[in-house]
């Protein structure tokens, strides 16, 4: 179908995809390699610093007693809940703002403040107010989320091209008809790419929450490792909170690779 | 049909009647008089030409008529049952519908969406060479191409006079040429009535019937010619008629042109 040229195109292409891969995964090995190299001739304290060995097998013994997928289960749902709640009522209340342009032109200054407040500040007042639980981790999650994807999503509805609007007038369109079919569709993308930060920041806000409070959950084994001093507990939470991270960004991106085509 | 409107016509032939239009803007801190005084009659299957300095008030005239704006004073009146379609400037295409779904927006937006009215369109842009792109993008179309689905998708209601703000402005020079002769053919085979805007003055002459000159804004109508030339075709054909250059000149310097 194509020509010579465009297949060495294609090969030398792959090919530098390969080498790149191939160098991430690369350095990675080098560095627990390094790190358990450290380890072994005594250059590092493992009891500070562990060791890639020790945080395997803490890893494994945890798997062992099954308390590892508890913990993980935890943070994945907690942090789904407030993805969740976090992207309907940021849609909702995006919506409202742009529907009424009152209430969002009284609305601006505090979502300004709120959005530069450090949220973490609020956390012993949510724990007052929601207790010393799940509910308290969520609404601190939902917190440092909501607020965010509020800005973004009502950014991305009132940057729709002002023709583009004028055209659903001049065919007599309603505002619900001009929301539906111009507003919220156009902003799909910003949508999208909201989801991503959304995610993020619900699992930052989870972790957060936990560190504050709770009995389970990845945020709660780190915490509970560095209160005992075993350091080996902490590094592989942070391990397995990595992976966790990494695998939650990547199903967004699958599901924005299905919703753009 | 009752008749008291039908009496308020002064011909039985005008569809639409502007008389003494009058349209100021309110911003915080002025108010702009666009447009002082505008009165036409536009009569069936007419096609006429507006043409003014920039910023004079033409697209002001046109957004009152279809509605976008209120009017400030005078009297619009239209005959029964006859609809009116704009086509802006910007072809403003939805970048995430189908051309066919760019072309159904104002039928689904008035719920009146049937088998048939679809399949109208559908017979629309196969007429107008459109065929293989029913189902594609706006992205993958050339600029003149877009110009037509956006004519197409004012035609689909079905609406009786076209409003057309300098619907070619966004095309290169061969585009323009190309796509005004389409539409005019589009326009005249469906019968409509048409008010046209125009920068250009050899598009308005080749074009209209008639072409209105206005002044500077606040703006009034200043001379209207009616052009006539001597073997009238398609508008490329018309820019070779004889008559073409001397009213070219005549209307060139009616305009208060400043560059
Ligand atoms: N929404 C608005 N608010 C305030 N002033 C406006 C508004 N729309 C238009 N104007 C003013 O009214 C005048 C007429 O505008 P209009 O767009 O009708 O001119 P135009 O003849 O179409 O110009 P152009 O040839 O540049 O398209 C301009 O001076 C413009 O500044
Ligand atoms: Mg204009």
């Amino acid at each position: 179908m194509f020509s010579e040229e465009h297949y060495l195109f294609i090969k030398k292409q792959r090919r530098n995809q390969f080498y790149v891969r191939f160098t991430q995964i690369f350095i990675l090995i080098l560095f627990f390699i390094l790190w358990q190299c450290l380890a072994n001739f005594h250059m590092i304290n493992t009891f500070i610093f562990s060791s890639p060995r020790q945080m395997f097998s803490t890893i494994i013994e945890l798997h062992k007693t099954g308390d590892l997928y508890q913990h993980i289960w935890v943070t994945v749902y907690e942090t789904l809940i407030s993805f969740g709640l976090g992207t309907f009522l940021g849609l909702l209340i995006a919506t409202i703002l742009w529907w009424f342009p009152f209430i969002s032109k009284v609305a601006d200054p505090y979502l300004t403040i709120l959005n530069s407040l450090p949220k973490v500040a609020l956390g012993p007042i949510i724990i007052i107010w929601c207790g010393a639980g799940i509910r308290s981790i969520i609404f601190m999650a939902l917190l440092i989320s909501l607020i965010i994807t509020i800005i973004n999503i009502y950014q991305s509805f009132i940057n729709t091209d002002k023709n583009k609007i004028k055209l659903m007038k001049s065919l007599k369109a309603n505002k619900w008809q001009v929301y539906i079919k111009l507003i919220f569709p156009n902003s799909i993308k910003d949508f999208i790419s909201t989801l991503k930060i959304n995610i993020s920041m619900s699992l930052i806000g989870v972790i957060m929450g936990e560190f504050l409070v709770s009995k389970e959950g990845i945020g709660y084994l780190i915490m509970y490792g560095s209160q005992v001093f075993n350091l080996n507990l902490v590094i592989a939470g942070i391990f397995i909170l990595c992976l966790v991270a990494a695998i939650m960004y990547y199903c967004i991106l699958y599901i924005e690779k299905k919703l753009i085509k | 049909m009752t008749s008291s409107l039908q009496l308020s016509f002064q011909s039985m032939n005008n569809i639409l009647e502007i008389k003494s239009l009058r349209k100021s803007y309110h911003t915080k801190d002025s108010e702009i008089l666009a447009v002082e005084d505008f009165s036409y009659s536009l009569s069936d299957g007419e096609f006429i030409a507006i043409v003014g300095p920039s910023g004079c008030g033409k697209s002001t005239i046109l957004s009152i008529l279809c509605g976008l704006e209120k009017k400030s004073g005078g009297e619009i009146t239209i005959k029964d049952n006859y609809k009116i379609g704009y086509m802006l400037q910007q072809d403003s295409l939805f970048p995430f519908r189908t051309i066919l779904d760019n072309c159904l927006l104002g039928l689904e937006i008035n719920h009146e969406l049937t088998k048939e009215k679809k399949k109208k369109v559908i017979d629309l842009l196969s007429t107008y060479g459109l065929k293989d792109f029913i189902n594609s993008y706006p992205d993958e179309l050339s600029g003149g191409m877009r110009q037509r689905v956006a004519l197409i998708r004012t035609l689909a209601t079905n609406p009786d006079i076209l409003l057309l703000d300098e619907p070619f402005s966004a095309l290169d020079y061969q585009s323009r040429l190309a796509v005004s002769d389409d539409v005019y053919r589009i326009i005249k085979q469906e019968k409509k009535s048409a008010i046209i805007v125009t920068h250009d003055l050899a598009e308005a002459i080749s074009l209209a019937s008639k072409v209105i000159v206005l002044s500077e804004r606040p703006s009034k109508i200043k001379k209207v010619f009616d052009i006539k030339l001597s073997n009238r075709s398609t508008p490329i054909e018309n820019r070779k008629a004889k008559e073409f250059s001397e009213y070219y000149d005549a209307i060139w310097k009616e305009i208060d042109f400043h560059v």
